[in-house]
């Protein structure tokens, strides 16, 4: 183990961080409006990924112009999949309900995806994903730069929405108490349909960046949700900025985890944290009061 | 569906001789191999529900203890030197008891934990043994392990196979029928209402729970170690599947979560209808796509399952006709004789 596999692993991570906080933090706020895991979201990202790939190889558009496409047609899908699924969920057993219908999704997904495109793996193509530059002693190829600013740029819409506007202040209020908000004049279910549009039109670009970062498979989405869940879970479900906070941490330390100890253990921190700190803190790092008292 | 004792036993007398006589009568050995599959997954969606279902806690890592037995069956067989033939179904029950054993740290953990995150963390144990399975040196990793083949003809192979996962079957639904009488099941029912309530009447929460965990562990455990030996071959990805935890949830859901019956029908059903597609069409895809489908149509047209649903078509049906007024008592007793 050298210095300098030792930077990379925590440049390398704080980069990826960066990409999973933007599908953790859409995962994180479905549950919070909603009351909804959605086992879903991990399909939808390897989804986001294909989109991206047939754009890119069939007509030939560039991967981030793309998302033009793909953000939008990913809200829409959101907003259908709450209305046709989620909404329809009977209060008492919602909880269970939930993670199974969307579970379901998810194995129509996969499904779907390896009957068109069968089981091999696949990696997105652009010149920025085959390029590298030099820093601090390796390369490392310029698509995690501009992942990551993605990411950031992302967020920041995320947060504009989420704190600087009408509707915003809608989806926090459903967050904090949902008959509060209905009471004082929230529409509930557009708070509700529309965020779960927001949190899969966010995996349509984590899609893309994990397309030209990973090889995918149509069953790349099991080890995707597992790890965005440990994130959520570990930082408290609901808490958005505690997903930001858990992603950068948990995806830098599995990277240095992968160089100190070995690459084959290193998801295992994932799940042996959430354990460890699940076993302290059941509502997680960062969970709401509210949510801790369920 | 309360019928009444004498129809019960007769209901439950046809089922066992059509579980007797079965593979007489289809006797290909595609078919065998379909119901020996099929008896693999009833019995496991019997035992889950078991918990599950009586509970309320969604537990999605049963995989871990299905891996865990078929690991432990074929390590055992292969480490003491098991002749292949009748021997190695002697390791079956302890497979179930290994898996038990498992059930037991696991479960103190996830029980500590409520609703989604009480999934979340069976979801992660299952993760945890599939990557120790992939990665421990006596488990051969990825290209996995064999344990010793039987030298029967195709036929009694199967038929083999099909009687032992029979008899366990049989085993586990006892198990969940005294289960259900007893007054162990009635605090299990508690706990799923109301958590808090059951603990403030004095059901002891955490041992009723952890009780029936390690329960419902166990024959999936043992079905487990049958499953690897009637594969002849065992790998982590299909020891420690995340569809197998999907699978037997599916089942015991679309049959109908908390019945007894339910989760037997669901498995019959979808498992029947998986292995027959797999051997007619060859795709271990396309499946996935029904599967999901059926499984979203139930929920969003039959909420509760199936059985509960005829239940209730049933009894609206014969609350209809006044005359039927005589039926009552029979049925408060019945209720009574429950209760107790």
């Amino acid at each position: 183990m050298s210095a300098s596999s030792l930077a990379k692993a925590v440049v390398d991570g704080i980069l990826t961080g960066g990409v999973y906080a933007l599908m953790a933090a859409g995962l994180t706020l479905i549950f919070g409006v909603m009351d909804i895991i959605n086992i879903a979201q991990g399909a939808l990202i390897v989804l986001g990924a294909y989109m991206s790939y047939v754009l890119s190889v069939h007509l030939g558009i560039d991967l981030f112009v793309g998302l033009i496409i793909t953000i939008p047609a990913f809200f829409v899908l959101g907003v259908a999949i709450e209305w046709a699924f989620m909404r329809r969920l009977r209060e008492q057993d919602r909880t269970a309900m939930s993670i199974l219908v969307t579970y379901a999704v998810a194995i129509i997904i996969e499904g779907l995806l390896s009957v068109i495109f069968g089981v091999d793996y696949l990696q997105l193509r652009a010149s920025y994903v085959d390029s590298t530059f030099h820093i601090l002693g390796f390369y490392l190829p310029y698509i995690y730069v501009f992942g990551f600013l993605l990411a950031i740029g992302l967020l920041g819409v995320l947060y504009w929405i989420l704190y600087r506007t009408h509707f915003g202040r809608g989806v926090r209020g459903s967050l904090q108490n949902r008959t509060a908000a209905e009471l004082i004049g929230v529409n509930v279910n557009r708070v509700r349909a529309v965020s779960v549009g927001i949190g899969v039109a966010v995996t349509a670009a984590g899609g893309m960046v994990f397309g030209a970062t990973n090889a995918f498979n149509p069953s790349s989405g099991y080890d995707l949700i597992s790890r965005l869940l440990s994130i959520v879970i570990l930082a408290g479900l609901g808490s958005i900025a505690g997903a930001l906070v858990a992603a950068l941490f948990m995806v830098t330390l599995e990277d240095v985890v992968a160089v100190v100890w070995s690459p084959v253990w290193a998801t295992l921190v994932y799940y042996a944290s959430l354990i460890v700190v699940l076993s302290f803190r059941p509502g997680g790092l960062f969970g709401s009061a509210a949510v801790r008292a369920q | 569906m309360r019928l009444r004792p004498p129809a019960r036993a007769l209901l439950v007398a046809t089922a066992v001789a059509i579980l007797g006589v079965f593979p007489l009568i289809f006797s290909s050995p595609t078919s065998t191999s379909i119901a020996v599959f099929t008896l693999i997954f009833m019995v496991a969606a019997c035992a889950w529900n078991m918990f599950a279902g009586s509970s309320g806690y969604i537990a999605l890592g049963h995989a871990v203890y299905f891996g865990c037995g078929a690991y432990t069956l074929t390590l055992l067989a292969n480490h003491l030197g098991f002749a292949a033939g009748w021997g190695v179904f002697a390791l079956v029950p302890v497979a179930g008891i290994v898996a038990g054993l498992i059930a037991v740290p696991t479960g103190l953990i996830a029980l500590r934990a409520r609703r989604h995150t009480f999934v979340v963390i069976t979801i992660a144990f299952m993760f945890i043994f599939q990557l120790a399975a992939f990665n421990l040196g006596f488990t051969g990793g990825s290209s996995g392990l064999q344990p010793p083949t039987p030298l029967w003809s195709v036929d009694t192979y199967n038929l083999n196979f099909y009687y032992v996962t029979a008899v366990v079957l049989l085993a586990t639904f006892v198990l969940t029928w005294l289960v259900r009488r007893s007054r162990f099941g009635l605090q299990l029912l508690s706990i799923r209402d109301d958590e808090e309530r059951a603990r403030g009447l004095g059901v002891r929460v955490a041992r009723v729970k952890l009780s029936a965990f390690v329960l419902s562990a166990i024959p999936v455990g043992m079905v487990g170690g049958i499953y690897a030996y009637f594969l002849g071959q065992i790998f982590p990805q299909f020891a420690f599947d995340p569809l197998f935890d999907l699978s037997i949830a599916l089942m015991a859901f679309i049959g109908g979560l908390g019945t007894l019956v339910g989760p037997l029908l669901g498995a019959l059903v979808l498992e029947s209808l998986q292995q027959y597609f797999t051997v007619q069409y060859g795709s271990s895809q396309a499946y996935l796509i029904i599967y999901g489908a059926l499984f979203l149509v139930v929920v969003l047209l039959l909420p509760r399952g199936v059985i509960p649903s005829l239940e209730e078509l049933i009894s609206r049906a014969r609350a209809e006709p006044p005359e039927q007024g005589p039926e009552e008592p029979g049925r408060t007793a019945d209720t009574i004789e429950a209760v107790r």
